[in-house]
């Protein structure tokens, strides 16, 4: 059972204090976009062995949504950052490249 | 009003460790930016309390003020000045953005207290209740087995515990089941 | 025949004797004992038979590896299946009886199993059960259902409480053994918090049984000195009878500790379940002995060597007057060893290593004990009990060179590490060819959250089988009276040549009843992976999970296929280690804390005046109908609607979500929320609006009323609540989070009662202290006031059709305002309604319910709620999915009224077929009944339903099949029934 920190509360919180809310950085088609766009946006997910962005919310907590850099196959954590970005900050970056070299998300680095 | 009855009208479950419903109390939900000057001004004027830290609370006289989220906190205060108290809020923080709601019947306070009150809550909660990691004046919003609550440890080393209305009796069998069940000895 | 000896017996009190029921018969033995000691005391050596071929059984262990002494304990509300003999005190009053056997252990007719034995053999059931196939259902099933299953479920509700218990720790340390009370202390002097466990209630392990001298001290002196040491340091935490059942990711950790299993007194909760998040954990679980596989090691007296030892030091118990030692190792000398100093006799120490043993050997033929070396056992002799055994050359085919007589025989196949909490969370194993056993592999430990290995090894869980190197290994440095041992020789099969008839007679799964020749067999029939031949023969997938067979099962699997042992690897090692009680699992949810019950501020009201509950919104209880005597459900809920249309009715509405939204960009945010505008809201009035999600599918609706210039209050659908309030957060913390814009759930600050009917107006006006005739409150308006004393907000929104208030007052008035309302209302017939008068009432009326209506699939088009679609906004949510073709097909099913050409209720989940079949086969269809009911208003059936085309085929005649196979014609209508003006709401 996982424990994630929650960037907001400085919690440790185990994973029955959570929500999961699936893949983080998307961006939000809508009118006047292409039904391409719009399907990626609304179907199309990122499903990795290995690093993976996704969002979480301290639910049963300060109920704050936060961002998580883990590894799915073997639950490392590289960290967690707030909502409020469109990207993953450096240091998460730095640490996760530094073990996988080349690691990217998306069309982000 | 005199017709205003708590969720569980006082009941009491006495014990090594008593939990008792503290009956009417007065809880606003205020929301704004900590870090305005406003904001802090206000809820010093109106509570006597300054914001405090995170997952702390502090007391000055009738009220009690907890930090529940980097935008919200919570005001304990009698029942009777909930609704007083919103619009004192609500005059003070005129024209900044911010959210006084008085949710003092929304929800219901138990207090647990005696000799292993901490480790009832370690049944119920994964929180680490550690005499010293889990100290008095220190917040925490979590699950009691299956409902989301708040809890917080007094100068006396008690604890009032928050939780919905609707579930608290629920949440008052689950500790008075698990304080009868007796003493772990382990933290 | 095993008895009590006069002396030994560290763990048992003399002093201090029970007594206990075994099949009915009266038993005694001593505070300490386990089931298993006080049983060899009485002669008792048969414990149990086989799952398969109904075999006696004795004991073969003394811990939690055993697999054949399993019992059904206690009676009635107590009782429990397959509880085991050797992790089971005794005491005063305990109840046990042997199961699997009909009609007496002794006697078991189940035992002609064996005479068909050669018929019964690896994936019997797969073979055997697949032709005809109709026998499968009347024939094969009933007859493996029957057989099926060890002991006998409990049929009685668990007398018994439970609960859990979180604790943090840095270091978790498994096992109390040497390695692990050296472990603790270690990372207690450093500071840490620590957490040791112990599954008995003894700490120590084998060091104290073998008599270990560390540093000139006994090895009870120094676990006792250990044990005080750890005791008296604030930052540790040492747990007895609490096993570590399983370690799972980031460091979570089961601890199964049991409280009242060992007393006669059960007062508290019987097992608590530690859920412990630990930093790091020292798994120091040491050993596990292995048996040999011979023909007959599984007659009752063939037990593991240092069992029997254990049984005589420990419980003061011997096994047998004659024990014969067989070994290809040194540790069972031990066993002789002691026997013999216990003034028992054994006949022979049978050594399969022609090299014999190290140091250790001259000690044993010093008592007089004669070693044999190269020998093995061709056969052991005796039915229920052992009578002797047959000497052969381990190197030959089994050819008897002399027999033994004896009652009992000690083997012992080498030690395996217990590497589960090593492999739970998979860290991996290397196989040591000199010690042949599979060894932790320091190189890929289980991994934790930070990417570094968090589970650790130490003792003889690691590998290390002397004292001096199990606390080394630990970090103590320390010498020890312990000779040095020669190298154990692995021996798969004994002798080595064993023909066909021995090797099937040869057990390695002891309660699957799984043979070499099973384990060969399905080789033989192209099983190469060792967890399909785990599957294949049922090898390892009993309670006991393999602990005593798996690696022997593998050394013959691997053999079997040319291969060698690493190469053929291990099954997976779960969790948990030892089966675990599902009260433990449950804690307190039982009963009244099963689940949590949402309970509104009049719940108690509702209780006492005949409310029939249902669950709405999850955990929610409301009323469905308020049943009086003499009537029906039916009959009430025609009452309550007849009663609300003609009078006035009360609804318990208060479990409504109710969310403030408020701030300088509330309006646009709620824009963006529901589909039609609710910026330019009036304050002071109400607004019906839909919530989409990112698909376009409805997903919530309610009315929306503006507080003032920068606040809104949302009604949502009861189970809804939570959810709308989460929604409404996402957005504005992950999307919009430049948006100012704070809201909170206010759903339970008010009770809400939805006053409704034709004198309605009446009853408030009663209550008096606010205007509430049609110009002071229009409909679709609010207004806050007070009402008979109490604080209130007056809705004028209807749900029902008619003229309707909705009040909400502070929740703790709720009690008090539903009694001033049926006070004030008694003159005006005034009868609360429950929620299927409300579905029937809106259905009348043809609105919408979020759940019968919609499905996850439907959007509002689908419902002809366009007009609730904003035209002048750019976006909301929802809105670009619904721009999709598909979404505008003219084919989708919309919605319409039908009313059966007969007048009857067209049933739940009726569809419409129309001609023709799909490519499956199955009849097309054209529509589906979404709501309906019998409406006591209009004296007839009615319904909703979702029709191709629908709203163009208005008066069309369309058939809704029923569950007796049987049409129902009904009518394509208006799906507003009842007052299709809106006259009797508007008043």
């Amino acid at each position: 059972m996982l424990i994630l920190h929650c960037p907001y509360c400085g919690v440790y919180a185990e994973e029955t204090e959570l929500h999961a809310g699936g893949e983080a950085h998307l961006k939000r088609a809508t009118i006047g976009d292409s039904d391409e766009a719009f399907e990626e946006y609304l179907f199309m997910r990122e499903n990795k062995k290995g690093v993976h962005l996704e969002r979480w919310r301290h639910a049963n907590g300060c109920g704050k949504w936060f961002l998580c850099a883990r590894d799915t196959a073997t639950l490392e954590v590289y960290g967690t950052y707030p909502a409020q970005t469109t990207e993953p900050p450096a240091d998460i970056v730095a640490a996760i490249t530094a073990k996988h070299p080349g690691w990217s998300w998306k069309e982000k680095a | 009003m005199s017709n205003a009855v708590s969720a569980l009208n006082g009941q009491e479950a006495k014990g090594d460790v008593t939990v008792r419903e503290l009956g009417l109390t007065g809880m606003i939900t205020l929301r704004g930016d900590f870090e305005d000057e406003n904001f802090g001004a206000a809820l010093s004027q109106i509570t006597g309390a300054g914001v405090p830290d995170v997952r702390h609370f502090v007391q000055a006289g009738d009220f009690t003020v907890l930090w529940m989220s980097p935008d919200e906190l919570l005001v304990i205060l009698p029942y009777e000045k909930a609704a007083e108290t919103v619009a004192a809020f609500d005059a003070a923080l005129k024209g900044t953005h911010f959210l006084a709601v008085n949710v003092s019947d929304a929800r219901a306070l138990i207090s647990i207290s005696g000799d292993f009150a901490n480790e009832v809550l370690a049944k119920l909660s994964p929180v680490d209740m550690s005499a010293d990691r889990f100290t008095a004046g220190m917040v925490r919003r979590t699950r009691l087995a299956q409902v989301a609550a708040a809890f917080w440890m007094l100068p006396d080393g008690s604890y009032n515990l928050m939780c919905f209305r609707s579930v608290a009796d629920y949440a008052f069998g689950l500790l008075s089941t698990s304080a009868k069940a007796g003493k772990v000895g382990a933290i | 025949m095993s008895t009590r000896l006069q002396s030994l017996g560290r763990m048992i009190d003399r002093s201090k004797p029970v007594e206990f029921t075994f099949n009915g018969k009266r038993l005694r033995g001593y505070q300490g004992d386990t089931l298993a000691s006080a049983m060899l005391a009485n002669d008792q050596m048969m414990m149990g038979r086989s799952f398969k071929y109904h075999r006696p059984r004795g004991v073969v262990a003394s811990g939690a590896e055993e697999p054949n002494a399993l019992f059904n304990m206690g009676t009635g509300d107590r009782f429990e299946p397959n509880q085991r003999a050797t992790t089971q005190e005794v005491f005063d009053g305990l109840t046990i009886k042997s199961q699997n056997h009909y009609p007496s252990l002794e006697f078991d007719i189940g035992a002609v199993n064996q005479l068909f034995a050669r018929w019964l053999p690896a994936g019997f059931y797969y073979k055997m059960f697949i032709h005809p196939r109709p026998f499968w259902k009347y024939v094969y099933e009933p007859f493996i259902r029957q057989s099926a299953g060890l002991g006998q479920v409990p049929k009685e509700k668990d007398a018994d409480t439970y609960e859990h218990f979180y604790f943090f720790c840095d270091v978790l340390v498994a096992g109390g053994g040497i390695a692990g009370l050296a472990a603790a202390l270690k990372a207690g002097k450093e500071g840490k918090r620590v957490l040791l466990l112990e599954q008995t209630a003894d700490f120590g392990g084998r060091a104290v049984v073998d008599g270990v001298e560390i540093d000139g001290k006994s090895a009870s002196d120094w676990v006792a000195e250990t044990l005080a040491a750890l005791n008296a340091m604030e930052n540790v935490t040492v747990r007895s009878r609490n096993m570590v059942a399983g370690v799972y990711d980031h460091g979570y950790v089961l601890g199964y500790e049991r409280l009242t299993d060992h007393l006669s007194d059960k007062s508290g909760p019987r097992h608590r379940l530690w859920r412990i998040r630990a930093g790091e954990i020292v798994s120091a679980t040491g050993a596990i002995e292995r048996p040999l596989s011979f023909y007959g090691n599984d007659i009752p007296g063939v037990m593991l060597a240092s069992a029997v030892r254990d049984y005589v030091v420990n419980w003061g118990v011997s096994c047998g007057d004659r024990t014969v030692v067989v070994t290809n190792n040194d540790d069972a000398y031990r066993t002789a060893i002691t026997l013999k100093q216990a003034g028992l006799s054994v006949p022979a120490i049978i050594d399969a290593r022609s090299s014999g043993a190290g140091p250790i050997a001259a000690e044993a033929e010093k008592l007089g004990i004669k070693v044999m070396k190269g020998k093995a056992i061709a056969k052991v002799k005796g039915k229920k009990r052992v009578t002797g055994v047959q000497i052969c050359l381990q190197a030959g085919e089994g050819s008897v060179i002399e027999e033994i007589a004896c009652d009992c025989v000690a083997m012992s196949g080498g030690w395996s590490p217990v590497v589960h909490l090593w492999s739970h969370c998979g860290g991996k194993l290397n196989w040591d060819d000199d010690l042949a056993m599979f060894r932790p592999n320091p190189e890929k430990p289980p991994l934790g959250a930070d990417g570094q290995a968090f589970v650790s090894v130490v003792g003889s869980a690691n590998g290390h089988l002397s004292t001096a190197a199990v606390l080394a290994d630990a970090g103590q440095t320390v010498t020890t009276n312990e000779p040095a041992e020669a190298a154990i020789q692995p021996v798969w099969m004994m002798p080595q040549g064993a023909g066909v008839k021995l090797r099937s007679k040869a057990w390695l799964d002891y309660q699957n009843d799984v043979k070499v020749s099973d384990v060969q067999l399905a080789a033989q029939e192209g099983y190469e992976s060792v967890e399909h031949t785990k599957r294949y023969t049922t090898l390892g997938m009993a309670t006991d999970q393999g602990k005593l067979s798996n690696i022997n099962g593998l050394a013959t699997l691997s053999a079997a296929l040319d291969s060698t042992i690493p190469n053929v690897g291990t099954t997976t090692f779960r969790p948990p280690y030892t089966p675990i009680s599902l009260g433990a699992i449950t804690g307190v949810a039982r009963d009244e804390l099963f689940q949590p019950v949402r309970k509104t501020p009049m719940f108690q009201w509702h209780d006492a005046n005949g409310s029939e509950w249902e669950p709405v919104g999850g955990q929610w209880r409301r009323t469905y109908a308020y049943v009086r005597d003499g009537e029906t459900t039916k009959d009430a809920v025609n009452r309550e609607i007849v009663n609300t249309r003609e009078n006035v009715g009360l609804l318990d509405a208060s479990t409504l979500g109710k969310i403030i939204v408020k701030g300088p960009d509330a309006g646009k945010f709620l824009d963006m929320l529901y589909t039609n505008m609710m910026s330019n809201l009036k304050i002071g009035k109400c607004r019906y609006g839909l919530m989409c999600n990112e698909n376009g599918f409805l997903m919530d609706d309610g009315v929306v009323i503006r507080l003032d210039e920068d606040t809104w209050l949302c009604h949502t659908t009861t189970g809804g609540a939570a959810h709308t309030h989460d929604w409404m957060e996402d957005w504005l913390q992950c999307e919009w989070w430049d948006w100012k814009v704070y809201t909170a759930n206010v759903t339970e600050q008010y009770a809400q009662v939805a006053i409704a009917g034709p004198k309605a107006r009446q009853v408030l006006e009663k209550l008096g202290g606010m205007d509430v005739s049609k110009d002071a409150i229009g409909f679709m308006e609010f207004k806050d006031g007070t009402l008979g004393g109490f604080d209130a907000r007056v809705h004028r929104i209807s749900f029902s059709g008619e003229l309707s208030f909705e009040v909400a007052v502070p929740a703790s008035q709720g009690a008090a305002f539903w009694d001033a309302l049926l006070e004030a209302g008694a003159e005006f017939g005034v009868m609360p309604y429950g929620t299927e008068a409300m579905h029937i009432m809106r259905a009348e009326k043809g609105f919408i319910m979020i759940g019968d209506e919609t499905d996850g699939t439907i959007i509002p088009q689908d419902l002809n709620l366009h007009w609730a679609l904003s035209k002048k906004k750019d976006d909301y949510l929802g809105k670009r999915a619904q721009e999709r073709s598909f979404m505008a097909s003219p084919d989708r099913w919309k919605l319409v009224g039908v009313e059966t050409l007969d007048g009857s209720v067209i049933e739940d989940g009726a569809y419409v077929p129309a001609p023709g079949n799909n490519p499956n086969g199955q009849r097309n269809v054209q529509g589906r009944v979404t709501s309906t009911y019998y409406s006591p208003t209009l004296k007839r059936g009615i319904a909703m339903a979702l029709v191709k085309n629908g709203p163009d085929r208005m008066g069309e005649v369309i058939e809704f099949n029923k569950e007796d196979g049987t049409m129902v014609k009904a009518k394509i209508v208006d799906p507003v029934f009842y007052d299709k003006d809106g006259e009797k709401q508007n008043v």
